[in-house]
């Protein structure tokens, strides 16, 4: 399966962050091939809708679980809408969050909030 | 609004100088008047006029619906959307209305002529009277992405026939404030003694120098200290309408919601003598 | 880093006096100004002498190029923002300009292109303090993009800082909500007038929304006691922990324009925001567990 989470670099010492739309990189990692690929998050420089064009990416790359330590509204419905199943980050390591999920720890992430509204105009 | 009408627009880059004080004083002192409240976003005018309300009016701006049947997924609108208001996921859009421009974008670029369009309201326009003075706020609801179609229909839209127009600005030098000010005759704008009111009162000096509208200074909440705004309206030649000293009665009667010339003689011949200025210094 | 944000729903309450007073209090390290519309806090702080500014792009804006344009008229007949005006030729108007890109797609010559506009500029300070801070243009709106770029810019400059103060605008709208993304508690600075409660009301709400907790000060309180025992009510039945009132006081003016913090002078409102600085660091510590 694919999981993915956002990251605040491209190594695996980087810290889960805390922004889902406004984080600069994603990691996808595949449970099978154990591959991990970290993706450039173009939302992150949205004028808006940061949330929805990060979601659409996430869906885009195929995830079946998301680790995140919170998430907006209109994200979250894409995310569920596409079948993605949401988890609450636990600590901020990478590697310790991955384990956590495959040993089934993480729980579901349930409070959704409200969006953070970095949505542009002009 | 039709011709010979007066719209003066209170503006102040900073929070707090006394603009809504200035504007529901003004207001409420002034024979046919019309007072408008244009800070949808926190209208304050009604605290003070508590209006009859005699009329509301919604506002609606138009969002793109999808026909899913018609939908074959090619996503040119989710391309498209600046502002990432279109999602496609699991063989459906899903269209997030709050941050949707209404810019009808969505629905021209789709080849399967897919999208069609609904009304949604953000908000509402209310006229009402207050003893002899008419009241029109805007308020916008909640979690609304612009204020400026209700600032449009508040101001292009002939409610009420009256002579004189005092139209409250939100703070700030932003779009909802350019909307506010864009059919102004006249501005007044009001500032206080303080670096911080000086800093963002250049602000909107810029904004109205811009938009080459003639206008005034009031200095409110004045001391005897050292006055850095008063001193930059001397250097540049702004003319300056009135200096309002801080009174801790006037402070106290505001804080209390009460429109202060209708409730002592001595505001209500401040803002009497403010009236007269002010109508004389437009018609120079 | 820990985050503490200084709100204040209605403009005008002390907010950025108060800010300014806990950045001199707690000698922190970073601290960010997150009022882009307005920013006043380097008004108040002395801050570094050298800065780094970096250009912040919003929408892009139409433009029209005359000689390919053929005055159709399909721009002016599609734009909703009222933003292409024909004046012995179409052209559009700036600030009206919403950057959809409708104008651009209907137009059969290629005529109008979308442009990159500046938006405003990221600000960064810095010696031993990291200042963060951003100038939104006049014109542009829903700074919220801007504001979270100058909490990452803080983030980014001061990564080992333990602690930072920071300023936030006035209002509940994106601006707000962008600043209260990631902090880890809200002061509300209020005052005692119908409309300052109002706001504060909302402001609250908002912060709640986002499951960020908050205390309250009430700054001017003595002008009306009434309004001022109401608010601490409101605090009371919400569960929201009161940390101080603050006196109307003649010297701040002074103060504020000569950048003399109230605190270092012997007057009742700069003693009155250290014991705030106390109770609300008090409460700050126990929500976070210990800073130094």
């Amino acid at each position: 399966m694919i999981v993915a989470m956002p990251v605040e670099g491209k190594t695996m010492s980087a810290s889960i962050n805390k922004s889902f739309g406004r984080t600069q990189y994603f990691l996808v990692y595949n449970t099978e091939t154990q591959q991990k690929t970290f993706l450039a998050n173009e939302a992150a420089n949205a004028q808006g809708g940061a949330g929805i064009q990060a979601s659409q990416f996430i869906v885009d790359q195929h995830t079946n679980a998301l680790l995140i330590p919170m998430i907006g509204k209109n994200a979250a419905d894409v995310l569920k809408g596409a079948g993605v199943e949401l988890y609450m980050t636990s600590g901020c390591s990478i590697s310790g969050n991955i384990t956590a999920f495959l040993d089934g720890k993480l729980e579901s992430l349930t409070q959704i909030h409200a969006g953070f509204h970095n949505h542009g105009g002009k | 609004m039709g011709v010979n009408k007066l719209k003066i627009a209170i503006l102040s880059g900073k929070g707090g100088t006394g603009k809504t004080l200035v504007s529901v004083n003004l207001a409420a002192v002034c024979n046919d008047s019309t007072y408008i409240d244009c800070d949808v976003e926190e209208p304050n005018g009604h605290i003070f006029f508590k209006p009859v309300i005699e009329d509301k009016s919604d506002i609606k701006v138009l969002i793109p619906v999808c026909d899913d049947a018609k939908c074959t997924g090619c996503r040119a609108c989710v391309e498209f959307c600046n502002f990432n208001a279109l999602a496609h996921v699991n063989g459906s859009l899903m269209i997030f209305e709050d941050i949707c421009h209404s810019c009808g974008g969505c629905k021209l670029v789709c080849p399967e002529n897919a999208i069609t369009e609904k009304e949604k309201t953000i908000g509402k326009i209310e006229i009402g009277k207050s003893n002899e003075t008419n009241v029109i706020s805007g308020i916008m609801n909640t979690g609304e992405e612009s204020g400026v179609p209700i600032i449009d229909e508040l101001l292009n839209r002939d409610f009420i026939d009256t002579y004189n127009y005092f139209i409250d600005c939100p703070p700030g030098s932003s779009c909802t404030v350019m909307e506010s000010i864009k059919d102004a005759d006249y501005c007044i704008l009001v500032t206080e003694p303080t670096v911080m009111g000086l800093h963002d009162f250049k602000m909107v000096y810029e904004l109205v120098s811009l938009f080459k509208k003639p206008h005034s200074v009031i200095l409110n909440k004045c001391t005897i200290e050292y006055n850095p705004a008063k001193q930059f309206c001397l250097d540049e030649n702004i003319n300056i309408l009135m200096e309002i000293p801080y009174d801790s009665e006037l402070a106290l009667l505001n804080s209390q919601g009460k429109i202060v010339a209708r409730e002592s003689r001595k505001f209500n011949e401040m803002f009497s003598i403010l009236l007269e200025t002010v109508l004389k210094e437009v018609h120079k | 880093m820990k985050k503490l944000l200084i709100l204040s729903g209605k403009g005008g309450t002390g907010k950025t006096t108060v800010s300014s007073s806990f950045i001199k209090l707690s000698q922190t390290e970073a601290y960010a100004d997150c009022d882009v519309d307005a920013p006043n806090l380097h008004l108040m702080v002395d801050i570094p002498s050298e800065s780094t500014t970096k250009s912040f792009y919003g929408l892009p804006k139409a433009n029209i190029d005359t000689q390919k344009c053929t005055d159709c008229g399909q721009c002016m007949e599609h734009c909703r923002f009222n933003a292409i005006k024909n004046n012995d030729g179409y052209t559009v108007d700036f600030y009206a300009c919403e950057g959809c890109g409708v104008c651009e797609y209907v137009c059969p010559t290629e005529a109008i292109s979308m442009q990159k506009a500046t938006a405003g500029n990221l600000i960064l300070y810095r010696d031993n303090t990291v200042f963060s801070t951003a100038k939104l243009n006049m014109g542009f709106g829903n700074s919220g993009m801007l504001v979270a770029e100058v909490k990452n810019q803080l983030d980014d400059e001061a990564p080992d800082a333990e602690f930072a103060v920071i300023d936030g605008s006035p209002g509940i709208g994106c601006p707000v909500i962008a600043s209260i993304s990631g902090v880890d508690m809200v002061l509300v600075v209020t005052e005692p007038s119908l409309s300052g409660i109002s706001d504060m009301s909302r402001v609250i709400d908002t912060a709640e929304g986002f499951m960020v907790d908050c205390a309250v000060c009430i700054n001017k309180y003595d002008i009306n006691l009434e309004n001022t025992e109401k608010i601490e009510e409101i605090c009371r039945n919400r569960n929201i922990p009161m940390t101080g009132r603050i006196p109307f006081d003649n010297m701040v003016v002074g103060a504020v324009n000569n950048r003399i913090s109230i605190t270092d002078i012997n007057c009742p409102a700069g003693n009155a925001i250290k014991d705030v600085y106390h109770s609300t660091m008090k409460i700050f510590k126990t929500e976070t567990g210990e800073i130094e």
